[in-house]
């Protein structure tokens, strides 16, 4: 049985715009694993379907200036920050058109002019990162917030733990959100750790932990909304653990064999896009043609994006040299 | 000598190179219980058998007490192995990706490498990293070929085995080792998984079913030639292989060495190949500047300045991080042609 969600405090069209936002990134996760499997698209995939509240509910409660940081896990980050679905599509084809201009990729995906750096997908190496950025912004008191999303796993990792502290004796503005989805590849959380929750980790750095529902898209807005105000009031760091699921393997052609099937119909049940249509639907606030037509418009959008990708050009072979400096220095003989 | 210790009678049992360390390190725990796994993924029920497959079946045999997985902690891992080491037990920590060592890397460089010198010689620190390299279309985090920076530290030897022989040998020896030994192998050389990105190979080998060593520190000649000597390590020394049948058609004999040992290099074989031919081209997968290369290049240049009839020539991946549409990949690392034409030219010289 779906479960609802609390839909009484925002107005319908704001709903909706969140609601097209998940749908996006979930239709365009769909797409691509079919265009990967097809082998139309080059490399690895770590698919976000199933969490979609968390990128949208989060990066909706940030302001322009805002930046955030992302994982090896981050298609989602990068189109509910405003990564077009246009730069992303054509990122994972490698083209020239892609975000990263075909030099990132999948685990790198994000773009300076909606305020992500490249994601890092070396586990838990943005919550190193993002103590700079929080840092910087404080320094510069422009009064912008830096969010860092990571997962569960990244909990484990010592720069977790040196970046959090970090963050909190020096009051940064940063806002941590913590995708716990149960899993770090294949190892269970509770694997890994004595006490079952992320936020319980963080009583020893002396900032607020909320733990929130990670599959009810206006329960993370609101934890987050809350947690920048904080953030750029001057009051440092908070942490929020949204609880949720992945829908797909942690990578492509993981056959999930270390969890059931059950569980995962368990999760299924919690679907973010089905408990939010079916909250409004039951509130009399929207009509199933509603949702039609919102459908019918991001898979226009993705076609589109699809189409562009194809169409568009490769890198020429001799961008792959540059970049790595400001100013080429040269360096040796290179036939 | 032949040094081609790799017998090639197709009917003997052939395994690919992850069947062959999967047996090497099975056989090792048998033989001694102080041998133990340890890292991410490694033998979680219903999962990967770590990154690349190599431990499967190994939990069912040994249990959880000797493959022990863990949190994704790399600095826990290889803190552990070094304390483990010093304690008398034989660690077998695995990096899921070579990318990942830099996570760990007082571990390795202020622990590991300096325990047996700091105690004048009364401690040791036998663990084994396995470390998987090589691009795979995974971009800048996911494909370097970190060899070098560990064969500048003295303390830890540095072994990239190539084919499932020398893996199963050299993972024995590597375990037996009384000091730290990195073993680097390639993402698409493992097994069938890899065949099509690797360019069609035949990545099995015979592999003796019997436990064996391969010595640390011995390479082994894998085609002789008299023009020019070329020495390259794991998918790179395929495409030298293929570019030294394509030359060997307009006339040049190539001899393609695979060094197998990074740190200690087999300098005998390799300066007496140089003696002979008079030329050589070290190629590699990894970036140019400062890469294992460079020092194989200045100890040749030591020892053979008079049989040299050419100057060294370096084939590496171009001095940038990692792109990862195919097209620029293929741009950055090493190919076939680039390494082909650098022969060639290397020959006219
Ligand atoms: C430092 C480091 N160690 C290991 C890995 C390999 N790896 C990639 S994703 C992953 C699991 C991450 O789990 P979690 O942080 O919970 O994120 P999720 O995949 O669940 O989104 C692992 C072990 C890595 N990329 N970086
Ligand atoms: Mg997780």
């Amino acid at each position: 049985m779906t479960e609802r969600i609390n839909v009484d405090d925002v107005t319908t069209e704001r709903a909706l715009d969140l609601y097209r936002e998940m749908l996006r990134i979930r239709r365009f996760e769909d797409r691509v694993y079919q265009l990967f499997l097809q082998g139309e698209l080059p490399g690895t995939l770590h698919q976000y379907q199933g969490q979609e509240a968390v990128a949208v509910g989060a990066c909706q409660a940030l302001n322009d200036g805002d930046w955030i940081t992302s994982t090896h896990r981050p298609h989602g980050h990068a189109l509910a920050k405003g990564v077009t679905v246009r730069s992303a599509m054509a990122e994972l084809y490698g083209k020239a058109t892609g975000c990263c201009g075909g030099k990132g990729g999948s685990m790198h995906l994000g773009d300076p002019d909606v305020g992500m750096i490249p994601a890092i997908a070396i586990v838990a190496g943005g919550v190193s990162v993002v103590s700079g950025m929080g840092l910087a912004f404080k320094m510069q008191r422009n009064g912008h917030v830096a969010l860092c999303f990571f997962g569960d796993g990244a909990s484990n990792e010592g720069a977790f733990h040196e970046g959090l502290n970090f963050a909190a004796v020096q009051k940064l503005p940063i806002v941590y959100v913590c995708e716990n989805n149960m899993y770090g590849a294949s190892t269970p959380f509770t694997a890994t750790s004595l006490v079952p929750n992320v936020a319980d980790r963080v009583a020893g750095y002396g900032i607020p932990a909320v733990i929130v529902d990670g599959m009810d898209v206006l329960a993370i807005h609101d934890a987050v909304s809350e947690a920048r105000q904080r953030a750029a009031a001057g009051d440092g760091p908070t942490l929020i653990e949204a609880k949720t699921y992945r829908f797909a393997g942690h990578s492509r052609g993981d056959a999930r064999g270390y969890r059931s099937r059950d569980e995962e119909a368990e999760w299924k049940e919690k679907d973010p896009l089905v408990r939010l249509e079916y909250s409004l639907l039951n509130a009399g606030r929207a009509q199933e043609s509603t949702f039609a037509r919102i459908l019918d418009e991001v898979n226009t959008e993705l076609e589109d994006a699809v189409e562009f990708s194809r169409q568009s050009p490769d890198p020429r072979p001799e961008d792959a040299l540059t970049d790595a400096y400001a100013t080429p220095i040269g360096t040796g003989t290179h036939s | 000598m032949n040094n081609n210790a790799s017998p090639t009678n197709t009917d003997e049992r052939r395994l690919t190179i992850a069947e062959a360390l999967r047996e090497a390190i099975a056989q090792e725990m048998e033989r001694d219980p102080r041998v133990f796994l340890i890292g991410e993924d490694i033998g979680i029920p219903g999962g990967f058998g770590g990154a690349f497959g190599v431990y499967l079946g190994l939990p069912e045999k040994f249990g959880h007490e000797r493959i022990i997985d863990t949190p994704i902690s790399e600095k826990a891992i290889a803190g552990a192995a070094v304390g483990a080491a010093l304690m008398g037990m034989r660690p077998i920590p695995d990096m899921q990706y070579s990318d990942f060592l830099f996570e760990c890397m007082d571990e390795l460089v202020n622990q590991a490498a300096k325990m047996r010198y700091m105690s004048g010689g009364k401690l040791s620190v036998p663990l084994v990293m396995r470390c998987p390299v090589g691009t795979a279309n995974r971009g800048a985090q996911h494909g370097q070929c970190p060899e070098s920076y560990f064969i500048h530290v003295p303390g830890i030897k540095v072994v990239a085995p190539s084919d499932a022989y020398v893996a199963k040998g050299i993972m024995t020896a590597a375990i037996r080792d009384d000091d730290p030994v990195l073993v680097f192998e390639h993402k698409l050389l493992y097994g069938s998984k890899g065949r099509e990105q690797a360019g069609g190979l035949d990545l099995t080998a015979h592999v003796p079913e019997g436990d064996y060593v391969f010595p640390i520190g011995r390479g082994l000649i894998k085609r002789e030639g008299h023009h020019v000597t070329v020495v390259a390590t794991h998918l790179t020394l395929y495409r030298c292989l293929a570019a030294a049948a394509e030359l060997a058609l307009e006339g040049i004999e190539v001899e393609v060495i695979d060094p197998v040992s990074l740190q200690p290099f087999d300098t005998d074989l390799i300066f007496s190949s140089v003696e002979k031919t008079g030329r050589l081209l070290i190629a590699h997968e990894d970036t140019l500047t400062g890469g294992w290369g460079a020092e194989l290049a200045a100890r040749v240049a030591d020892d053979c300045v008079y049989s040299l009839e050419a100057p060294i020539k370096r084939v590496a991946a171009h001095d940038v991080p990692l792109p990862v549409a195919p097209i620029l990949e293929q741009t950055v690392v090493p190919s076939q042609e680039r390494i082909t034409r650098e022969i060639r030219a290397l020959c006219a010289m």
